[in-house]
């Protein structure tokens, strides 16, 4: 590749053909703000607008700045990221950016997480010239069961626009309107529930202020806890233990299971469970499921269709059943773990305990904003009662922890409570891309060829970070041909070859968001550092591998769900509480204004 | 005989096409329809005088005629050969009848390259373009020159963009042939934006023709066998010509397969653009062309190497096309001869303002302003003082009495602070408000910005809002140094050409009067006295004498006073609509 020399604010370097300044500037150790600008190196996710115009820098020879997240270095070229002419041009235009802005930082729910506020702190801006005169922008606010859009708050990064449209292709938001009333909506401005979002939160992962938020649901759990009436319990998910301390100021991928346990019990939660039982047993169900479409597809059976695809990430379920309405009998029938929790739960659990379904509240913790959306499914209630009745994410839970005097890392080690808390290193590595497959593969090998893996129960060849990963494993002599993709733009791909019949896969796992939903919606903010999202990854593997059991269905406490309540797999009562259907969804939006 | 009737748009809202119609419905009354040929033909140019008909072949220009005038045009001048005086041109200097358009001071020093079929020929008739010389470059080109002659010819005219960034035309046609593809498109951009400009339109209507034959010529030169006219759907009697003209060259083997035999293809398809002033700039041009929002995006890529869906692509304005057949015919170094040395050949400017002459005039580059305002505009409109001109469109800059003699060319007009743009000339004179112009061009500015790039989205509106409290009499001296730091960065920091130019009303403006922005904020005075907010009505108590005329005609009731006595305007409730001082006959109420 061809090099190339320039010398940055005195020092020369050289760098690839093709590196931006700020990219070359960076490895001199020189910092060049950046706002709009954002990027996931390991899934070439890039939003490179040049719109906020904040990274100017001078460049000798040109006659205008230029926004070095997108001037490429070239030969000779000098540049200065710090001259009198850039600072000043560059606090200006954070004055224009803030002048445009709501001044509400104190009751902000992004204060503190702030891109904009913290650029405002480290340009130094004091004061905003003719501030009395400024117009604000406004626009009305669109509330969602899972996103808030207060587009008064947007700055135009175009950050929600690129994760919405380039990486997961759901094309919920686009910029409409000119000038200074420009606005990121939905098309012909339906609300974004009437929009094709899926709710997969990605926009609400980048955004740099609060224009896109989550649906706040901590103000009800409080008052489901505060009730005595109820009985409230908790399941959290696999991907929030490796991301909570992240939010009390511990090193990425900290895995904090027990201290989150305490924290839950502490907040007055009846019972502590874990999300990761009902992992298993979704383990159970799309396990027997994928063996029965293999042997059904093997026997001739022509009604089988295959590839099977997993079905537990609601966003991945909402895009389907939105884009690719026709394909929906492939995948597996078996509802997420979430909602496997909310029903077992609410009736088997319920029972045991002997409370009434509608004094028992179930609230989840997710790494994911579509949660919040697939627990007010209509299918997912009786009476009208929700299996999963407030699901709150990641940051939510901080949130309310913080509330509570709750410090995580003064907190004690405790363990789930019984029996929907154990669960299996199956059930956690739900939480990461190719964990899915992984934990079902542990499973369907035993159980299709009736010999155990012993201790060998990695799969390599289903890790990774690429969008689009395929895998063998073999299967005793018969090949399991495995895809997995994450992020929705990857899932497409998968699924148009689905669709033209070049899919040569048994079984596919999508996961809605980069890296699983160790990257969900409702994970604290990476702001553009990929490097927290492995390192969460790989704190759910650190929790597998440290598990006795590994493998879902020698989780006693499955076993014995199995035995006292539900009967076989995929019989007449699994198939009740623990499997769903599916909608055509791309006839029944409607233009909702 | 001919009658040349101006079917341009500014005669045609003047009713042009009645007195077309009443023409021929004479003439055959008069059995002369055989004799005597009605023929639509594109804009003259001198829309101040419109709508226009030229008599052929005495040359007789009868201005400002109206469908009434028909009959005694056929009576007198057709039947009796008498022309008739009343209708024809009066010179406003010397008090006397021009009947000969080349005698006019508004065509004596014009050049007219681009617009050179444009009044003489029908331009729905595909004939009368090939009968001056249209489309024997093209053949010449099929027939005796290679890709690189003809790219090398482009180069050597030394022509530039006549759209606004004056890009030398000939390296983009390199550039647009070194970048091999399977796919390559011609594209004109025909998405004329700028207020008050309209020579894009005006060529697209007069001579439709030109800029097909020159888009085939460009077609050839890098190896493109689509071209596309991107065009504002505001435009609609260009499109229809354009379409007209297509059809027609299709019909004659000028588009589609095998041209002229040589093996060459080439067609052309139209775009509608909804009028988006940022969809001229070429890259948001290329992404409304494709179906996204019309928005720029940082070069390079230049659209050269990828453009319209990817594939390579050249983009030119109408007016540099329509350049290219004649640059061909006549010879590279004929072109280069013409203008000054970094900016040859002509350019067209659309007069506009308080000038004599508005119109479309076509000059050679190094023509000064003086030139274009004195002579051909025919001087400020009622004997009024000169104050500024504002070129290159609502971000250009307002140039002063000073720059008068400035050549016009791209560079000298950059070095005093404006610049060429797609040509708007827009003239002020002593009772325009330097600020309130900088506002009025602003307003445009902040409507059109694409709203990408902060500087642009919100810079322009915080400048328009400043702009407006120094023209409400609230603004202080400080205000002048935000203004102008805020223009400063904008003009650095913006995305696009539209806004880093943006702030260039402001900027010469506050360079070339700063003493009438002084007089704003530091006297509460506007000079110009347009500033309403700056106003004040005021009684003469020595002339009023009580007649109460103007309290019974303030429609805000701000006039009291008993009959007979002096009277006082309230200036909290005065709306200063100046129908007091119109209706006062004793000269009783001043402003000050």
């Amino acid at each position: 590749m061809d090099t190339i020399k320039l010398t940055i604010d005195q020092q020369e370097l050289e760098v690839p053909a093709g590196t931006t300044i700020y990219h070359a500037a960076k490895k001199l150790g020189i910092d060049i703000p950046v706002l709009c600008y954002m990027e996931l190196e390991d899934w070439n996710i890039e939003n490179k607008p040049g719109g906020c115009r904040i990274c100017v820098v001078e460049v000798e020879g040109r006659h205008n700045l230029a926004p070095s997240c997108s001037t490429e270095c070239k030969d000779g070229m000098v540049v200065k990221t710090n001259t009198p002419r850039v600072m000043n041009a560059r606090r200006t235009v954070m004055e224009f950016i803030l002048s445009d802005h709501p001044k509400d930082c104190l009751t902000c729910p992004k204060s503190g997480s702030c891109d904009l506020q913290d650029m405002a702190v480290r340009l130094g801006v004091r004061e905003i010239p003719n501030e009395d005169i400024a117009e604000i922008s406004t626009y009305r606010l669109d509330t969602s069961p899972a996103i808030i859009r207060d587009i008064d708050k947007c700055i135009m990064c175009r950050r929600c626009e690129t994760m919405c449209n380039d990486v997961q292709t759901v094309g919920a938001l686009s910029a409409i309107n000119r000038g200074f009333e420009s606005v990121v909506t939905p098309a012909f401005e339906m609300n974004l529930e009437a929009s094709p979002c899926t709710y997969c939160g990605q926009c609400v992962a980048v955004c740099p202020t609060a224009a896109l938020t989550e649906k706040d649901y901590t103000a009800e759990v409080i008052r489901a806890l505060s009730d005595p009436e109820k009985t409230v319990i908790v399941q959290t998910a696999p991907a929030v233990r490796a991301a909570l301390g992240e939010e009390f100021g511990m090193e990425a991928g900290s895995l904090v299971t027990g201290k989150m346990v305490s924290a839950l019990r502490k907040l007055g939660f009846d019972k502590v469970f874990d999300t990761d039982f009902a992992a298993d047993l979704t383990i159970i169900e799309e396990g027997a499921e994928i063996l029965d479409r293999l042997k059904r597809s093997a026997n001739g059976d022509e009604n089988v269709r295959l590839p099977i695809l997993t079905s537990c990430c609601p966003g991945w379920v909402n895009f389907f059943e939105y884009h690719f309405p026709n394909l929906k009998d492939i995948p597996s029938s078996a509802r997420s773990p979430q909602q496997m929790f909310g029903s077992v739960a609410k009736t088997y659990f319920a029972e045991k305990m002997n409370v009434k379904r509608e004094n028992m509240v179930v609230v989840s913790v997710m790494p994911c904003l579509a949660k919040k959306y697939e627990s007010q499914r209509d299918e997912f209630k009786v009476d009208n009662n929700p299996d999963v009745d407030y699901s709150i994410s990641t940051r939510e839970l901080a949130h309310l922890m913080k509330q509570a005097n709750m410090n995580l890392n003064k907190l004690p080690d405790e363990d789930f409570d019984k029996p929907l808390g154990e669960s299996t290193g199956a059930g956690v590595i739900f939480g990461t891309t190719g964990g899915v497959i992984e934990a079902a593969t542990r499973t369907a090998y035993e159980l299709y060829t009736g010999k155990s893996l012993n201790e060998k129960v990695t799969f390599e060849q289903l890790r990774g970070w690429e969008g689009i990963r395929k895998a063998e494993v073999d299967f005793d002599g018969f090949t399991l041909k495995i895809g997995i993709a994450h992020g929705l733009g990857n899932a497409r791909k998968l699924l148009e070859e689905i669709e033209e019949g070049k899919s040569t896969y048994h079984a596919i796992e999508i996961m809605a968001c980069p890296g699983g939903c160790i990257g969900g919606g409702g994970q604290p903010l990476h702001h553009g550092n990929a490097s927290i999202l492995k390192k969460r990854s790989e704190a759910i593997y650190r929790e597998d591998a440290g598990k006795k059991i590994r493998k879902s269905h020698e989780n006693p406490y499955i076993k014995e769900l199995y035995e006292e309540y539900l009967g076989e797999p995929l019989g007449e009562k699994a198939h009740q509480l623990l499997h769903t259907k599916y909608f055509d969804r791309s006839t029944k939006r409607q233009f909702k204004i | 005989m001919h009658l040349m009737v101006c079917g341009g748009t500014g005669c045609r809202a003047s009713a042009s096409d009645t007195i077309e119609q009443k023409l021929k419905n004479k003439l055959e009354e008069k059995n002369l329809e055989n004799d005597i040929q009605v023929v639509t033909t594109g804009c003259f140019g001198f829309c101040e005088k419109g709508p226009i008909i030229k008599v052929l072949p005495d040359n007789t220009f009868y201005t400002q005629v109206s469908p009434d005038d028909v009959d005694e045009i056929i009576e007198e001048h057709i039947i009796k050969g008498r022309q008739l005086t009343r209708l024809l041109y009066k010179d406003p200097q010397k008090d006397e009848t021009i009947a000969d358009a080349k005698d006019m001071g508004f065509y004596k020093k014009q050049l007219r390259i681009a617009l050179r079929n444009c009044g003489f020929i029908n331009p729905e008739n595909i004939e009368e373009y090939i009968a001056r010389d249209g489309y024997e470059a093209l053949g010449k080109v099929l027939t005796e020159m290679q890709p690189m002659d003809v790219i090398d010819a482009v180069k050597t005219s030394g022509i530039r963009g006549r759209g606004g960034g004056g890009f030398p035309t000939g390296l983009k046609w390199e550039f647009a042939y070194n970048n091999q593809s399977d796919q390559k498109y011609v594209v004109c951009n025909a998405d004329e934006g700028d207020p008050g400009a309209f020579m894009d339109r005006s060529i697209l209507e007069g001579d439709p023709h030109s800029v097909i034959e020159a888009m085939s010529i460009c077609g050839y030169s890098m190896g493109s066998d689509t071209g596309i006219v991107y065009i504002r759907a505001e435009y609609p009697l260009a499109i229809n010509r354009l379409k007209t003209a297509i059809n027609q060259a299709r019909e004659f083997g000028l588009l589609g397969e095998d041209i002229m035999g040589s093996g060459f293809n080439f067609d052309i398809q139209l775009r509608y653009g909804a009028g988006a002033f940022v969809c001229g700039e070429e890259t948001a041009l290329i992404h409304s062309m494709e179906g996204s929002r019309g928005e720029p995006t940082i070069k390079p890529p230049y659209p050269a190497a990828s453009g319209y869906l990817d594939k390579p692509t050249n983009v030119n304005n109408v007016e540099t096309f329509a350049n290219i057949p004649v640059i061909i015919n006549k010879g590279a170094d004929w072109f280069a001869k013409i203008g000054n040395k970094n900016s040859t050949g002509t350019k067209v400017f659309a007069l506009a303002g308080k000038i004599n002459n508005v119109g479309l005039i076509e000059v050679p580059m190094g023509t000064t302003l003086r030139e274009v305002i004195f002579e051909i505009g025919g001087g400020i409109k009622d004997n009024k003082k000169f104050k500024a001109v504002q070129t290159g469109g609502p971000s250009g800059g307002c140039l002063t009495e000073e720059h008068l003699d400035t050549p016009i060319d791209f560079d000298n007009l950059l070095a005093a602070g404006s610049m060429m743009g797609s040509g708007g000339m827009i003239v002020m004179d002593e009772e325009d408000c330097m600020v309130s112009v900088a506002k009025f061009f602003l307003d445009f500015t902040v409507e059109e910005s694409c709203g990408k790039c902060a500087p642009c989205r919100v810079g322009n509106k915080r400048l328009y809002e400043l702009l407006t409290k120094i023209t409400d009499g609230k603004g202080t001296r400080e205000d002048l140094d935000i203004l102008r730091n805020q223009s400063n960065v904008i003009k650095d920091t913006a995305l696009c050409g539209l806004g880093q130019s943006s702030p260039s009303p402001v900027l010469s403006t506050l360079n070339n009067f700063y003493e009438e922005y002084l007089a704003h904020v530091e006297e509460e005075r506007c000079p110009a006295g347009q500033c309403k907010n700056l106003m004040k009505y005021i009684i003469d108590e020595e002339n009023c004498v009580g007649c109460t005329a103007c309290a019974r005609v303030c429609p805000v009731g701000a006039i009291t006073g008993e009959k007979k006595k002096v009277h006082e305007i309230d200036p909290n409730l005065c709306i200063k609509c100046g129908a007091c001082m119109d209706k006062c006959k004793f000269n009783a109420i001043f402003i000050k």
